[in-house]
């Protein structure tokens, strides 16, 4: 671990390249609720996305040579807090969908030479976005039922089969799919995780329609699509370890409150009292939503001083552990359980779908509500994430379940 | 576990392997079967003495180590699993506090070596009615020239029957529901007009109920000025609270483990019933809660340990979090284990009832989550 004081020293040459570099035009990009896409984005953005990339900070624990700035967690908090602190931004992650905190990791692990000098660069300057087809119609929380098929013809793996909740497919560059390549073999023995260019005449994509009314996710057709046998990630049919390592990557990423959520948001207990009022001692004026309130941020603490405790005991250095599963459920009760009370103290104003009846922020409650629902199912759903407690950290004996 | 010292490495070890092999719960159930009113065992709390645990908040110039709340919190800790028995926590760790905070030089003087050396037990006497209220004390201390006269009662103070002084929460302005006018006194078991009755409680510990009928102190006994105490009260009890916020992790890891032991072993149907997966899922969300709540009962300690500014909010989330596990840990340590954990031979009853009063003691988890909406401004 890096010594303090050397911390000290990097921590305000973070702070004053931030403060010269990051143009004041971005302060109001909300990079939540504005998720930005390579047309959208304005050329300060891309100067901006560009000079983070140039010192590798948009990826800062990754190798130098493929994009990062090969520096250590500690370092890389550094930037984290340098960057929130005077309101901006990493736009690289959220640019390259799945790929920095997904698939860079896991091509970092698995990757040959070749494959990490090929993809690692776009990922680390939030140029290429990437999508994963993992789940299927019929293979959800059973990924390894997944029917989609790869052929060898020589050259290439010629795939067949549909993908879904492929998040961005319909604006990304590359795909990392887990294919099955031995018919015959167990399950989980005869698949292989390939990635493939996006743009080709095999590939369709289909937006689906969510209850709140977005469309993040995707079907993906793959008709005879190909993917180079350079592109194999990992052992042949040895694709099932890629996955479990991918999924671990996905649960971490899934631990914390994301990057974009705005750190100036008004607390719950603020809002609270700006629509339900308080009583003469200062109390709210709904006792019973009040002791719902404060078990929400007494659950929202316990699980930021799990996650800060965790990294303490790994001495500074994040490691993807088990651990994530608990923590990737206790933030996804954190989160719905707010969302709902949010929802619930803003009364008549908290159904609201469109109009000028309603103000932004409470529109914006009504479908993040909606979409938080997705947090219990994607990712490994709760009950998934239970079986992979259950077994792999107290070590209970498994039976029909196959986390 | 939070990233320990050395040195609190040490003690840690020092304290498993101990409890475990001089005062296992054993003990504990042969000192309840003998129906001992002082609720421990000499031996064991001799051992204790012995081993310096008395000294650990202690500075060294009254003869303590001086190692801190996190370190004392390990030991509580691992005692908390065993269920073992002693004034340690009532008096060299809430009677230090209290001492270190509030008390002259000269009391500090006067008691501090001697809760080191176990010579005296220092208990805190807050409680007088059902609830945890310390600003509804209604135990009158009437000022006369120098003189105090304390009238009213306490109850549920803990090694009150073995207590050889205990630090009195009064009022000396104002009515019974009031934070203001509050006074501590440090006054000698056997002061005239002080009598004490033993209270049989489900745990099997020694707490006492106080009668002080026109109890006269003088201003040498007072800890800190004449009805200002209220401010340093909520600090003496938040390191209260955070410490039995250790004992409770101890006491609900443990219910953790035997329950898990169960699920491997226990056969119906022809498996072992941790391979239902309802009893699987079951078991990793008592494993998420226990993870959480160790992360707020640590949290507690180091923040007290760091005399950061946000102690009151830390103490209050350790007591309710753990508190919350506990107690559910707890009926599901009977719950998984069926039918034999309602036997009394069977340990579970044990921890059982040792989780609800510590539950209860301080506040409960109703209390402090309504403290903490407070400390929050709602």
């Amino acid at each position: 671990m890096t010594a303090a004081s050397d911390l000290d020293g990097f921590r305000s040459e973070v702070s004053e390249w931030v403060q010269s570099n990051f143009p004041s035009a971005l302060k109001s990009f909300d990079l939540g609720a504005d998720s930005p896409s390579e047309k959208g984005v304005s050329g300060e953005f891309r100067a901006w996305r560009q000079a983070l990339a140039d010192n590798g900070w948009g990826t800062p624990t990754w190798p130098k040579e493929y994009g990062g700035a090969g520096l250590s967690d500690p370092e890389a908090k550094v930037i984290r807090q340098e960057i929130a602190k005077v309101g901006a931004f990493n736009p690289i992650p959220p640019m390259t969908g799945m790929g920095v905190t997904m698939v860079g990791p896991t091509i970092l692990e698995y990757g040959t030479d070749e494959q990490k000098a090929k993809h690692l660069p776009g990922i680390a300057s939030g140029e290429v976005r990437w999508c994963l087809g993992l789940s299927e119609p019929n293979a959800g929380s059973d990924l390894a039922a997944l029917s989609t098929k790869a052929v060898d013809n020589g050259d290439a793996f010629i795939l067949n089969g549909q993908k879904i909740w492929t998040s961005g497919a319909h604006i990304s560059q590359w795909c990392g799919a887990v294919v099955r390549t031995d018919p015959k073999a167990k399950k989980r023995d005869g698949i292989s995780f390939v990635m493939l260019p996006m743009d080709q005449k095999g590939v369709e994509t289909r937006l689906i329609k969510l209850i709140s009314g977005a469309s993040p996710f995707c079907e993906t057709f793959f008709n005879d699509a190909r993917a180079d046998k350079s592109d194999l990630l990992g052992d042949l049919n040895d694709g099932w370890s890629v996955v479990k390592r991918l999924l671990q990557h996905e649960r971490q990423s899934q631990t914390s409150a994301p990057a974009a959520v705005k750190i100036d948001q008004e607390p719950l207990q603020e809002q609270a009292k700006r629509y339900v009022g308080t009583l003469e001692d200062g109390t709210l004026a709904d006792p019973d939503l009040r002791l719902r309130i404060v078990e929400n941020l007494m659950d929202a603490e316990a699980h930021q001083l799990t996650v800060s405790r965790i990294t303490a005991e790994a001495k500074g250095q994040v490691k993807v552990s088990a651990a994530a599963s608990v923590l990737k459920n206790s933030m996804t009760r954190v989160a719905q359980t707010k969302a709902e009370l949010t929802l619930e103290m803003m009364g008549n104003q908290g159904i609201g779908w469109e109009g000028e009846q309603f103000s932004e922020e409470e529109l914006r409650s009504v479908r993040d509500w909606l979409m938080g629902k997705a947090m219990s199912i994607y990712g490994g759903s709760a009950e998934i994430q239970n079986n992979i407690i259950s077994k792999n950290i107290l070590g209970l004996p498994e039976t029909t379940q196959q986390g | 576990m939070a990233a320990l010292t050395e040195e609190q490495t040490l003690i840690k070890d020092q304290a498993i392997s101990w409890a475990s092999a001089e005062a296992p719960v054993s003990k504990f159930r042969a000192m309840r079967n003998e129906g001992n009113e002082g609720g421990f065992a000499e031996p064991t709390w001799s051992a204790m003495v012995e081993m310096g645990w008395t000294g650990i908040l202690v500075p060294e110039e009254y003869g303590g180590s001086d190692l801190g709340y996190l370190t004392f919190g390990l030991v509580l800790e691992e005692l908390g699993k065993q269920l073992a028995a002693s004034p340690l926590f009532a008096s060299a760790y809430v009677g230090a506090t209290a001492l270190l905070l509030a008390g002259t030089d000269t009391q500090k003087l006067s008691h501090l070596p001697r809760i080191v050396d176990g010579s005296e037990i220092v208990t805190l006497a807050v409680d007088e009615g059902p609830r945890h209220a310390p600003a509804r004390t209604a135990l009158e201390a009437k000022s006369q020239g120098d003189k105090h006269v304390l009238t009213g009662s306490k109850t549920l103070v803990l090694e009150g029957m073995s207590a050889t002084h205990f630090i009195v929460v009064a009022r000396s302005a104002g009515k019974a529901g009031e934070a203001q006018g509050l006074s501590l006194f440090i006054v000698p078991a056997d002061a005239a007009g002080l009598s004490r009755r033993p209270m049989k409680t489900m745990d099997s510990r020694g707490y006492a109920e106080l009668s002080f009928d026109g109890v006269e102190v003088s201003d040498a006994d007072l800890m800190g000025p004449v009805g200002q105490a209220g401010e340093v009260l909520d600090e003496i009890l938040d390191r209260a609270r955070a410490g039995i916020g250790a004992e409770m992790l101890g006491v609900g890891s443990q219910a953790f483990a035997m329950t898990l032991d169960y699920l491997k072993t226990r056969k119906q149907f022809g498996a072992v019933i941790g391979s239902f997966q309802a009893l699987g899922h079951r078991a990793a969300e008592l494993f998420a809660a226990m993870e959480l709540a160790r992360s707020c009962g640590e949290a507690a300690l180091q923040e007290i340990d760091a005399q950061s500014n946000s102690v009151a909010k830390a103490c209050s989330l350790s007591k309710a979090k753990v508190g919350d596990f506990l107690h559910t840990m707890s009926n599901q340590l009977i719950q998984i284990h069926g039918g034999i954990g309602m036997t009394d031979e069977f340990d579970a009853g044990l921890y059982l009832k040792r989780a609800r009063v510590l539950e209860t003691l301080y506040g409960n988890q109703s209390y402090h989550r309504d403290r903490y909406a407070r400390l929050l401004g709602f």
